[in-house]
């Protein structure tokens, strides 16, 4: 058994260090590789927010939309405290900068920190209006919400601190990779352990059947508000972080498509499984670009394959969405996490039951 | 503000209203019999302001206007039979978010077919026709959207409550599996549901339109939200319930406008929706439904 | 006497016009076990849904270790709609919610088994435990109480092994044989250290055998854990081997209480009963 959890670490840390001498690799030469490190830019950030979003809704069971919204709050409160001081004249040229605002100006991290907290307070807010309503309802309410924070960013009344309409510029990007990558590690493991303690145990009570998890004492609505709280701040910090990898923001980059996008990547991966929701977010957003050949024109020696052109991408990738939902319905790793026993188990095909610590689930 | 001004908001807040009505028919009564938020609803009624564009290129206004009707009721339906009828037996999470799942799609292929770009309503003749009431002055679609809704109220209130077919759609509201056993072809209840929904919608949007002058992809995701907003303050499952709340929330935003609080009044739309359901989850006219233990 | 429990003072509940429990008063004694029984739809489990914080009683009051714990009196449009025996309505309103009234040490199980069915036998038990956490909720996000945690996974393992339920563990819950689940609901209930623990109809849906180890069952479980019982039944067999006191339930109205034997003899409860004596007689 020892022999076994000592490859599982080797395997572990094998794959962890492959992956990091890959992503060392590709900084070598940013410039050849800025199409992939992109890609895996934009997968960290996004599995943050999936990973968050299946905290909710796969292990609390709250179907919530809001997550456009409060990535909007930490994007748009990193922008504003991370934008150098001598550019914020000319991206603020309506109407000013808030005076206040103006002199504010921290590095990345703790801007990003507070961004989570804004999202987390404004969920605490929220969540104590709407938690108690069920399923559908909370998501059309969520999702308004969310589409509330939107019009606020926007609104001129708001002109001085989001630059309304005209969205944020030169915001600072990430130097190197390893920042979001690393910061996405250290969120997802936070939220791993969280998952895995005994709040977790109670978030998938009140999934499974609230009546009964009230009569074991588990208080609905703390429970409900300290997931909801606490996706959103992560909701947040992934907003920060987009901000930092897209350099510029407008209340666009949240419609609710975005939101959507999250959805399917959850959905994708599997309601009620981590590992599925980051291999979700790799899937979705390389997907996206691998799928880029349907928006160019095709020609097979001179004749132009009709429906190939600027969209199509999008169409494509919708129907296959559909078909996930209809006949793949639990997602690659439905509520299963990655354990390197699946893949032994894969490999030998073994029927034998593997011996589950008493932990329920596995630890490694 | 004068009452001639104060008036003329109403009139065309009613008239937003009354569009807005039509489409929230199309919610409650899918939400009273599948339990399921129509998300798509809102890209169907999009999709009507498309067919408008495209059937005014080639047909006049009559052939024009049951052509986009036909089309919207088959869309409907095949939205139906595709991504709902199979997950008739899945949670309901799963079906809503395969109506995520198309609303999605419906956006992504109408930017596909028609481009970003928003795209000129065709006018209806006679329709844009300005009108003068005293000192209101308006043209005809105005005046004509809050008659033509109580009108198709009034004959689907008659059909819900007088023919056969209305009573399975009560039959199957109320109790969708007993009402099975009874013998009622629930499929076909369904995509009667459907029929009706999206002719509503089809209507409500070309009276929508007409009055906005132009579609983009874009533009059904939110009205269709103000939609099943108005569907549930009017109370889920209630059809003059639902023309009731859309005519608060035509009249409601139309103020919210007029008052310069415009950003503002979507907000409002969902503030107003989070307050109904917090102080009376089952809206105006909605029933109560009690959960055993 | 030995110290009272639980105590249902004048209780009526009433849904919208149809009046549920009418004006039932009771109470149980430290170390009984007492049975409430009746027809279907008798009002029995709407009394444990008002004892557990479910439901609010319309009128009346319960206390528990002497204490008030709940108490109402027509309000809103109950006030006219009232249709209770009893019209001396109480004067103070107190409500709590389930999870407070479990905090108090009440716990129960239900009568259509609700289980967290797809969290493992294992975990069903576990998550019990949750309101009895001491980590603060930083410590425990981080796992910073693995102390604790390991206490709690060790008292699991010793509740599941009482009911013999050690071997399936880490089965999920819904593939459990409907026997087991009965089992497992009560492990579950008695995570929450409860000192009264209701059961719901617990030998709803077992055979005669099984129905006769839960009996034994019942009775070890209260030495063990020093419990009072409170219990719905059907299984008349069961009922009258066990049970200290019962009370019958008639139409929501209490039309009997007495000791099994009084309550085999009574009259009314034959006539509310037709043919339960036949079945007592059968099992």
């Amino acid at each position: 058994m020892d022999k076994k959890k000592l490859l599982k670490i080797i395997l572990t840390a094998l794959v962890t260090a492959a992956f990091l001498f890959l992503l060392f690799y590709y900084e070598q030469d940013k410039r050849k590789n800025g199409h992939a490190l992109s890609i895996l830019e934009r997968s960290a950030i996004y599995a943050v927010v999936a990973v968050a979003m299946n905290m909710l809704t796969g292990f609390t069971g709250l179907f919530s939309l809001g997550q456009a919204g409060f990535m909007a709050l930490g994007a748009y409160t990193v922008g504003i405290l991370t934008i150098p001081l001598e550019a914020r004249q000319n991206i603020y040229y309506i109407s000013g900068m808030n005076e206040t605002l103006a002199s504010w100006h921290m590095p990345f991290i703790p801007a990003m920190i507070i961004g989570g907290l804004v999202a987390a307070v404004s969920a605490a807010l929220i969540g104590a209006l709407i938690l108690k309503l069920k399923s559908d309802y909370l998501a059309i309410a969520t999702l308004g919400f969310s589409e509330v924070i939107r019009a606020i960013i926007a609104s001129p009344q708001f002109d001085r601190i989001t630059n309304g309409s005209y969205g944020l510029k030169k915001i600072p990007r990430f130097d190197t990779i390893f920042i979001p990558v690393i910061i996405s590690a250290i969120c997802i493991l936070l939220m791993v352990l969280l998952i895995r303690s005994s709040y977790g145990r109670a978030f998938k009570a009140i999934r499974e059947d609230e009546t009964a998890a009230e009569a074991m004492g588990i208080n609905l609505f703390k429970h409900k508000e300290l997931s909801f709280v606490i996706s959103s701040f992560f909701t947040g910090i992934a907003g920060g972080m987009l901000a930092g990898y897209m350099g510029s923001i407008d209340s666009g980059t949240f419609r609710i498509t975005l939101t959507y996008d999250i959805l399917l990547i959850v959905v994708l991966g599997g309601l009620g499984s981590v590992t599925g929701s980051i291999l979700g977010s790799f899937l979705v957003t390389a997907g996206r670009e691998w799928l880029r050949f349907f928006d160019e024109p095709l020609f097979i020696g001179s004749w132009q394959v009709p429906l190939f052109r600027t969209g199509f991408r999008m169409v494509v990738f919708s129907l296959l969405l559909m078909l996930v939902v209809l006949f793949y319905r639990r997602g690659i790793m439905g509520d299963r996490e990655f354990s390197w026993d699946m893949i032994f188990r894969f490999f030998t095909k073994r029927r034998k039951k593997v011996e589950i610590s008493s932990q329920g689930g596995s630890h490694d | 503000m004068s009452l001639v001004t104060i008036l003329q908001h109403t009139l065309t807040g009613v008239s937003l209203g009354g569009a807005y009505a039509l489409i929230a028919i199309g919610y409650t009564m899918v939400y009273g019999i599948l339990r399921l938020i129509n998300f798509a609803h809102g890209e169907l009624f999009m999709m009507a302001g498309y067919f408008m564009i495209f059937a005014m290129a080639s047909f006049p206004w009559y052939l024009s206007v049951p052509i986009v009707i036909i089309g919207t009721i088959v869309l409907g339906v095949v939205i139906e039979e595709l991504a709902y009828k199979p997950l008739r037996s899945a949670p309901r999470t799963s079906i809503m978010i395969s109506a995520i799942g198309v609303s999605y799609l419906l956006q992504n292929l109408a930017t596909y077919l028609f481009t970003a770009l928003p795209r000129g309503y065709p006018e209806l003749p006679y329709l844009k026709k300005v009108f003068q009431i005293g000192d209101l002055s308006s043209s005809l679609v105005t005046f004509l959207t809050p008659v033509i809704t109580i009108v198709l109220v009034f004959l689907l209130m008659q059909m819900i409550n007088q023919t056969k077919i209305g009573m399975a759609i009560r039959a199957v509201a109320k109790d969708f599996e007993t009402s099975q056993l009874m013998g009622i072809q629930i499929n076909n209840v369904i995509i009667f549901t459907f029929v009706i929904g999206s002719f509503l919608a089809a209507i409500g949007s070309i009276l929508y339109f007409t009055d906005r002058m132009s579609v983009n992809p874009f533009s059904g995701s939110l009205p269709g939200l103000k939609c099943f907003v108005a569907a549930v303050l009017g109370g889920i499952g209630s059809i003059p319930g639902a023309m009731v709340g859309g005519f608060i929330l035509g009249v409601g935003e139309t103020f919210m406008v007029a008052l310069g609080f415009s950003t503002f009044s979507d907000a409002f739309t969902f503030l107003l929706l989070v307050a109904m359901l917090l102080f009376k989850p089952t809206g105006l006219f909605g029933e109560k439904i009690a959960e055993k233990v | 006497m030995t110290k009272e429990v639980l105590r249902l003072d004048h209780c009526t509940m009433q849904f919208g016009g149809v009046v549920a429990v009418d004006d039932l008063s009771m109470d149980i004694h430290e170390h009984e076990i007492v049975a409430l029984i009746g027809p279907n739809g008798a009002g029995k489990t709407t009394a444990f849904n008002f004892v557990t914080g479910v439901y609010e009683p319309t009128n009346g009051a319960v206390y528990f270790n002497e204490e008030l714990i709940v108490s109402n009196r027509p309000q809103g449009k109950m006030k006219k709609l009232y249709n209770g025996t009893n019209r001396d309505f109480r004067k103070e309103v107190v409500s709590r919610t389930p999870d407070q009234i479990t905090k108090l040490g009440i716990a129960r199980t239900f009568q259509n088994i609700r289980l967290f069915k797809n969290l493992t036998v294992f975990d069903n038990v576990l998550t019990a435990m949750h309101m009895h956490l001491k980590a603060n909720f930083f410590s425990s996000a981080l796992h910073l109480n693995q102390h604790e945690e390991r206490a709690m996974r060790e008292k699991t393992v010793e509740l599941l092994r009482m009911q013999d339920l050690l071997d399936v563990r880490n089965e999920i819950a819904s593939s459990l044989p409907y026997g087991q689940q009965r089992h497992l609901e009560i492990a579950r209930a008695l995570a929450t250290k409860p000192t009264l623990l209701l059961l719901d109809e617990p030998a709803a849906g077992m055979n005669p055998q099984e129905t006769d180890e839960l009996a034994d069952f019942i009775v070890k479980t209260k030495e063990t854990f020093d419990l009072t019982i409170f219990l719905i039944e059907h299984h008349m067999t069961l009922v009258m081997d066990i049970s200290d006191r019962i009370y019958v339930l008639d139409f929501g109205k209490r039309i009997a209480h007495g000791t099994p034997d009084e309550i085999q003899n009574n009259d009314e409860v034959i006539k509310a009963y037709l043919g339960v004596e036949l079945d007592v007689e059968n099992q």
